[in-house]
């Protein structure tokens, strides 16, 4: 289990080339402005030859183009080709065919390590956007390399964070709708190299990471009533967290500084959110209500909490301390809101709305202002950030007796709206830490 | 609270963990056999199946069954879109559990509450908690004695009817008491 992230420490970056300016020129997409066309890109296989070096090229690519925000020019209106990855650019061929960026790149092999050479250029002011990089790793590492390839392209051209090069656990459903079978699992965050991590056994729930990504909360009927787990993915041990006789505990996450869980705890009926300290085992309860409290989600500064409550009779969304006390009301629309997210850049907060009979995903400024429904279906719920805080994934399940869930992705500007590749049904996404 | 001791409790836990389909004496499910009935719970895999043997449930004309407890008496209450209280129905099917049960000590309970597929999946782990919990003080309030009962939620995750109408749901928003045998004594 995540072998690839050990392997991945080896991952060197490393700046090689000559002296390139980051320039802030025409080349720049505004992803939370209405974007009309996509940004048209030429990416050249890569030199190197091989399988992998193709490989890589159709990954970065394919990274790019699933943005939405770019548009893979075909290799087929190419003029010139790249001769060599020194060669000079011959600009005026890209612009010809109008590729605004190019993406040219080498693949060394020795053995069994690769290195991957990349450069971005801005075709149409002539220059090279950002400095040339380079990613060595094992030749089994090829997806991380290219996802670092296209991270880089994707930031320097968005001005936004990367978010490729990240992973999602999720709960992979099979069997009838009466019996699920549910195991948790980890795949990359397009679908690719899925591992198991549970046997499907005990039914499971909504998982989700530590800040470093090297350990994963969730909630389990491993001894026939529902209580919150700890999976170290590096040895694959699991440890119950806070086993109270009589109680049911669900809905954990951790805090930013990856020492406390935030966690619901359910006793006489009655859910209430407390913390656990995993070190030292102490609790704390934050919330003292005879109303459900649930769905905790820390704010990145890990200062604040956001939840759900229906202590005015419906689920509204509501912002407390990271110590508890007096919690104020941050929904405000009618409808039912549940599963507040905190985003990983502070400045939204991701939450499921139910209103008139269908679900929906939205997303609000942390005082409550600017809800934007950002999707609608019979039963969609359940966001989580990408490492950027400008993607969503989330579960969408479809009606019936052979409905069955389904990852999807949208942007916060409620495009780009996508099915997630999964390996059967699935949900309860949650999205990783960009990895190292 | 006091509970039933360790061991005891273990026993129990996983003897609701084996049988815990709450379709198991669904339509025509009095002859339950091993496939149909134990058999199908994909939830709890091969361990909870071996675990479980198929004599027991009797006939539902032997008031001293669990047949009878579950079809005669009534296992489930049903409660109506996100709430938790209990109507006039529930109360007498409750009633009837807790005469069933006082003059059966042999048994405890394993209160489960469930919820319609309509609401996100952790709230309603938080509701069928509270509908199992309802189910219990009212269990509690007619003479069961606390230490003879568990709750515990299923959330969304079990329907007993699944289809995405009115009519499944109103079916799965229920409190199932589930007979633990030998357990209660």
């Amino acid at each position: 289990m995540f072998r690839t992230l050990t392997t991945a420490a080896a991952l060197a970056l490393s700046l090689f080339g000559g002296v390139a300016h980051a320039q802030q020129g025409p080349l720049r997409i505004e992803i939370t402005e209405g974007v009309i066309e996509p940004l048209p890109f030429a990416l050249p296989t890569f030199s190197g030859g091989g399988q992998v070096a193709g490989d890589i090229s159709r990954l970065i690519a394919a990274d790019l183009s699933g943005t939405g925000l770019f548009r893979e020019i075909p290799s087929s209106a190419f003029i010139s080709n790249v001769a060599s990855f020194d060669a000079p650019v011959a600009y005026n061929d890209w612009k010809a065919i109008n590729a605004q960026a190019l993406i040219t790149g080498n693949v060394i092999q020795q053995g069994n390590r690769i290195t991957v050479q990349f450069r971005l250029f801005d075709v149409f002011s002539g220059q090279p956007l950002g400095d040339g990089l380079q990613f060595a790793g094992t030749t089994d590492t090829w997806r991380r390399m290219a996802h670092k390839v296209a991270d880089a392209v994707y930031s320097r051209i968005t001005g936004e964070g990367p978010y490729f090069d990240s992973r999602v656990v999720h709960v992979l459903e099979s069997g009838p709708k009466d019996r699920r079978v549910k195991r948790l699992a980890i795949m990359d965050y397009d679908g690719a190299n899925t591992q198991y991590l549970t046997t499907g056994s005990d039914l499971v729930l909504a998982p989700r990471f530590s800040p470093k990504g090297n350990q994963i909360l969730y909630t389990s009927y491993q001894s026939g009533f529902p209580r919150i787990y700890l999976l170290n993915t590096a040895n694959m041990q699991t440890r119950g967290l806070d086993q109270q006789p009589g109680t049911m505990t669900f809905a954990p996450r951790f805090s930013p500084d990856g020492r406390t869980v935030v966690f619901s705890l359910e006793q006489g009926g009655n859910s209430d959110i407390y913390t656990l300290d995993t070190q030292s085992g102490q609790r704390r309860q934050l919330t003292n209500s005879p109303s459900i409290e649930t769905g905790p989600s820390f704010s990145p500064d890990g200062r604040q909490i956001v939840f759900e409550s229906d202590r005015s009779g419906e689920s509204q969304i509501y912002v407390m301390s990271a110590g508890g006390g007096e919690a104020r009301r941050i929904s405000a629309g009618s409808g039912r809101y549940n599963t507040p997210v905190w985003s990983p850049r502070g400045d939204m907060i991701a939450f499921t709305k139910q209103s008139e009979g269908r679900f929906h995903i939205g997303v609000m400024r942390t005082d409550g202002s600017e809800e934007r429904l950002l999707t609608s279906s019979f039963l969609d719920e359940g966001p989580t950030w990408a490492p950027n805080g400008r993607v969503l994934m989330f579960t969408r399940e479809s009606a019936g007796a052979s409905g069955e869930p389904a990852l999807y992705s949208v942007d916060i500007s409620g495009r780009n709206l996508k099915r997630v590749p999964t390996q059967g049904g699935a949900s309860d996404p949650d999205w990783s830490p960009l990895l190292p | 609270m006091s509970f039933l001791p360790k061991a005891l409790m273990l026993v129990a836990v996983l003897g609701v963990a084996a049988c815990n389909n709450p379709n198991r004496f669904g339509a025509g499910g009095a002859g339950a056999g091993a496939d149909g009935a134990y058999g199908a719970n994909g939830a709890y895999g091969q361990g909870g199946v071996g675990s479980v043997g198929t004599s027991g449930l009797g006939d539902p004309n032997d008031p001293n069954s669990q047949a009878y407890f579950s079809q005669r008496v009534g296992d489930r209450i049903l409660f109506n879109y996100d709430q938790a209280t209990l109507n006039d129905e529930g109360r007498q099917v409750l009633a009837g559990q807790a005469q069933w049960l006082n003059s059966h000590p042999g048994y405890a309970i394993i209160v489960e509450g469930h919820a319609d597929e309509k609401g996100t999946r952790e709230y309603n782990l938080a509701l069928g908690a509270r509908r199992a919990s309802s189910a219990q003080d009212f269990l509690i309030s007619q003479g069961v004695a606390p230490s003879r009962i568990r709750t515990v939620s299923y959330g969304k995750e079990r329907p007993a009817a699944t289809c995405s109408e009115e009519s499944c749901y109103a079916q799965n928003r229920r409190a199932v008491t589930v007979l633990q045998a030998g357990a209660g004594a």
